[in-house]
């Protein structure tokens, strides 16, 4: 295996609307050129570009290829998308590095959420034959895994309140994070149901925004940046789409994808976690101890940019060990209903 | 360029999927039709509802269809407050996880059901539409099993095999034009032809496009230009299809404008289509003034000049 390292990473501030298309290119153009900037590369540099957003959310077809002008793509380059979180992009892109083709990846992903109805578009995941044609949404898929576990005693409406408090304090020292700050437990408790037994604070903000990641191996991580983030383990693993027939109150893909990983020594872990009841399965499936440090930046409850947000966590994670904050992070993306779909990256300070 | 707000627009995306079933999920909807619900039990002895294709621990393909109950305990539920376009009911409603009689797996469907009364572990059955074609839809929602059914069904018929299903999908977008895009469109409405050049390569687009897709910079300079140009090249439509406004054949081509560096597609009328070639020096026919929009359809059509064709050389870059 070549070792692969997080060299730099940008990101647009997490906003409740923004003015721009939805192909992403206002977002995108800033960040490219602070990513790129920071480590004094041009486009010529990246040996392979992946990006992850939905057609479904711009309401248009191909608008990932329309973001592709944000790069500068003449002459052409190497290039690939997924349909999905741009975390599986990256993925993509390590794999790609491996490969020995290329020796540099920029990863980004975007999503214009105000565009459209997020909550009816993402009802568009489920099966086609006898879910989705009734249009069940994400905050009520959401919130049948809520009460699972609530009614089988593994969680309270107030362990998931002091999830929300957390976050949204620890995003009072993030500049990008679009909400910020919290009123007490006790206080939020007494708000009402959006989805009982969801309330909003249980939710992640409906948010425009837009990430981006610059991959290196070998050599060229250290010529680049005094301390990559080293990849150390990496895997991603899919649950059953049968919702009905998963133990919704558990998430084996990503405890797999953690086995894959390998999550010994985690002192920092940024988490994918839209809804608040989901980071306590999380914390539950990966295994992580209370001396963890569980989502410094605020994670998705703070600012959920859609198929920007997992690859947010792997970009504040590498943060922390290019900053020489942490010497082994963990981050975590999802996809999919009900944490259907997990992908874990491991990366440690050499 | 002076701050102007984006043109925005709600755009609606409809398309009624219609879905090949299978032979597994077949089964499925033709017992809807029937008012019976089916499963599938795999090789642990589990039985699932809707019926899986494949075993999902020994990957087996699985056969052994069984029919359960339309009555079952509700597993988990959540409260649908505002109910939306779609979902099967109109009044504030409990989406549930159900767990039918003799299943092992749950259904996610609505509980018709007043808030104070829903509760885990509640005794739903399935409320049958009146008139059931094949989907999942032929069952209206579930109401609670433990009041007496108003409704007695008489026996149902056998039904031939429903082998496809019709799933209509629709979505709303606010669908906005970027700054350059809105110049662009702005300066149609008023008869004129924006486009815009790359600071970096000083190429001219148009239309304008976010960034420059060269040197990924937002282009700025607007850059107003004539209603005439040429054709690049071009293709002559013989194939009628639906929503088409001209005869074939006719022609569509690529129209550089002058002193643009990239062409768009555009229709060549007022001569024959086999008289159309590339670098045949055409200009536009615009429709009538009170007919203008913000759009590129307010040009009619190109037509041809009658001047000398631009030389092969001169427009070879833009192919």
């Amino acid at each position: 295996m070549r070792s692969v390292a997080v060299v730099g990473f940008a990101q647009s501030p997490q906003t409740r609307r923004s003015d721009g298309t939805t192909n992403g290119v206002e977002m995108l153009v800033p960040i490219f050129q602070e990513v790129l900037g920071g480590l004094g590369l041009t486009k010529k540099d990246i040996g392979f570009w992946c990006s992850g957003s939905s057609d479904y959310l711009a309401g248009r077809a191909f608008s990932f290829i329309s973001a592709i002008d944000a790069i500068g793509a003449v002459p052409p380059i190497n290039e690939s998308h997924v349909e999905a979180d741009a975390a599986w992009a990256m993925y993509e892109a390590w794999c790609k590095i491996q490969t020995g083709e290329v020796d540099t990846a920029l990863v980004y992903g975007f999503g214009k959420s105000s565009a459209g109805d997020l909550r009816r578009a993402l009802a568009l995941q489920l099966d086609p034959y006898t879910v989705a044609p009734l249009w069940p949404d994400s905050v009520a898929v959401a919130g049948l895994q809520a009460r699972m576990g609530i009614d089988a005693g593994l969680w309270t409406e107030r362990d998931m309140a002091d999830v929300a408090v957390r976050s949204r304090r620890d995003a009072e020292t993030n500049p990008y994070a679009q909400l910020s700050g919290s009123k007490d437990a006790d206080e939020l408790l007494t708000e009402p149901y959006l989805s009982d037994p969801l309330r909003k604070h249980d939710c992640a903000p409906i948010t425009d925004g837009a990430s981006v990641v610059v991959l290196a191996a070998g050599d060229r991580a250290r010529e680049l940046v005094e301390r990559p983030a080293w990849i150390a383990g990496i895997d991603q693993r899919v649950d059953s789409a049968n919702i009905g027939a998963r133990d919704l109150t558990t998430s084996a893909s990503t405890t797999a994808a953690a086995a894959g990983a390998g999550v010994d020594g985690i002192e920092v872990a940024e988490l994918h976690a839209p809804f608040t009841h989901q980071e306590l399965i999380l914390r539950t499936a990966l295994g992580l101890g209370d001396r963890v440090r569980i989502t410094p930046s605020g994670g998705a409850l703070a600012g959920n940019p859609m198929f920007a947000a997992g690859l947010v966590r792997i970009g504040e994670a590498a943060n922390q060990i290019m900053s020489g904050a942490a010497e082994r992070a963990l981050a975590h993306a999802t996809s999919g209903p009900a944490l259907q779909h997990n992908l874990v990256c491991v990366m440690e300070g050499r | 360029m002076t701050a102007v707000e984006p043109l925005s627009a709600p755009i609606e995306l409809s398309f009624d999927y219609t879905r090949s079933l299978g032979t597994t999920l077949s089964r499925f909807m033709t017992g809807l039709a029937e008012r019976r619900i089916v499963g599938v039990r795999t090789a642990d002895r589990r039985v699932f509802v809707p019926p899986v294709e494949y075993d999902p621990v020994t990957l087996a393909q699985v056969t052994d269809f069984v029919d359960v109950g339309d009555e079952g305990v509700v597993v988990s539920w959540t409260w649908a407050s505002e109910p939306s376009e779609g979902q099967p009911l109109d009044h504030p409603f409990a989406w549930a996880l159900i767990r039918l009689d003799g299943a092992d797996t749950c259904m996610l469907h609505a509980v018709d059901v007043v808030k104070d009364a829903m509760r885990t572990g509640m005794r739903v059955r399935a409320r049958w539409a009146p008139q059931r074609v094949g989907h999942i839809k032929d069952i209206e929602c579930f109401e609670s099993a433990e009041v007496a059914n108003p409704l007695l069904l008489g026996r149902t018929h056998k039904v031939d095999d429903v082998e496809t299903v019709t799933t209509p999908i629709t979505l709303r977008v606010q669908h906005t034009a970027s700054r350059q895009e809105t110049s662009y469109l702005l300066g149609l409405a008023d008869g004129k032809l924006l486009g815009q050049r790359c600071p970096v390569c000083e190429k001219v687009y148009i239309p304008p496009r976010g960034a420059c897709p060269v040197d990924g910079v937002p282009t700025d300079e607007i850059v107003e230009l004539p209603d005439r140009g040429i054709v690049t090249t071009f293709c002559i439509v013989n194939v009628p299809f639906y929503g088409q406004r001209i005869t074939p054949p006719y022609v569509a081509a690529y129209v550089l404008l002058d002193g643009a560096d990239i062409a768009f597609l555009h229709l060549i009328l007022d001569c024959p289509a086999d008289e159309v070639r590339m670098g045949m020096r055409v200009e536009a026919v615009w429709r009538p003034r009170e007919e203008w929009e913000p759009a590129l359809h307010n040009i009619d059509y190109f037509r041809p000049t009658g001047e000398p064709d631009a030389p092969y050389d001169s427009f070879k870059e833009h192919l």
